[in-house]
């Protein structure tokens, strides 16, 4: 199972698109992508999930801990996402109140 | 369709790569049943993965390669699905709350979010844990089962 990892960038944003399933298999890739955007002085990130097919607790953990090193830069890491199955444990979970989630990459990049 | 009784067993290594092969099984079982719509499906894969992962955790540190069993059960009226390790175990009553989403403390908690994302995506859960191991049984009721006398059958 491979995880899909694509970063463009999109008016002074790091969009990146995830596809596949983030497991605890998969999640390590992602952490290690992110925090490679980070060390490279990309501190305004976007996180696309339309392309993700399952995401567990172990994604939502990669997330928070980017969001988290990113705030210690005065950075941020927003979301794209519109599956509800995707979006439902943001929901559970309380993280819809943690994330800006947004229902498109064009809306995530404008300030 | 499953068959009331019907029973199938997997045993996975207790390694990342196979809790991706777990969610498979509960999937086609789950989908071979009519009665549990696509979005319990999911959910149902999600509290799967979690308990796996969970139950590959605990065998975290030792040398050999441990199994990990997902058994799934078919019943006239529910899915039940049992995941078991012979790891460390734990005590699901003594896992720390996280702060409110509000707090800036939230962000501290990268990790934890499984048993409480169980809890909230299915019908029934149970953990059995000891210094033997732990078992978690998850249970999905049929649509038309649901608040219509849920009996053991």
């Amino acid at each position: 199972m491979e995880l899909g990892l694509d970063v463009t960038e999109r008016n002074g944003y790091a969009v990146l698109a995830v596809f596949g399933e983030v497991d605890v298999y998969t999640a390590p890739h992602f952490r290690e992508r992110l925090i490679e955007l980070v060390s490279e002085g990309k501190h305004r990130i976007v996180v696309d999930l339309e392309g993700v097919d399952f995401l567990d607790s172990t994604g939502l953990g990669v997330l928070v801990g980017g969001l988290k090193r990113l705030r210690s830069h005065d950075g941020d890491l927003s979301l794209v996402c519109t599956q509800n199955r995707i979006l439902k444990v943001f929901e559970i979970t309380g993280l819809t109140k943690v994330f800006d989630i947004h229902d498109s990459v064009d809306a995530a990049v404008t300030p | 369709m499953l068959k009331t009784g019907q029973v199938v067993e997997l045993g996975i290594p207790a390694r990342a790569e196979f809790v991706a092969l777990a969610r498979l099984l509960v999937s086609a079982m789950a989908s071979s049943d009519t009665l549990l719509p696509d979005d319990r499906i999911d959910d149902l894969k999600i509290a799967v993965s979690e308990a796996c992962t969970n139950a590959i955790e605990a065998y975290a540190g030792r040398d050999a390669v441990e199994r990990v069993l997902v058994r799934c059960h078919a019943h006239h009226d529910r899915l039940e699905i049992d995941i078991e390790d012979r790891g460390e175990g734990f005590d699901p009553a003594a896992l720390p709350d996280h702060p409110p989403v509000t707090d800036p403390d939230r962000l501290k908690f990268e990790r934890g979010l499984g048993i409480p994302l169980i809890r909230a995506l299915v019908d029934e859960v149970e953990f059995s844990s000891s210094g033997g191991g732990t078992a978690v049984r998850i249970v999905m009721w049929h649509s038309d089962s649901v608040g219509n006398g849920r009996v053991g059958g």
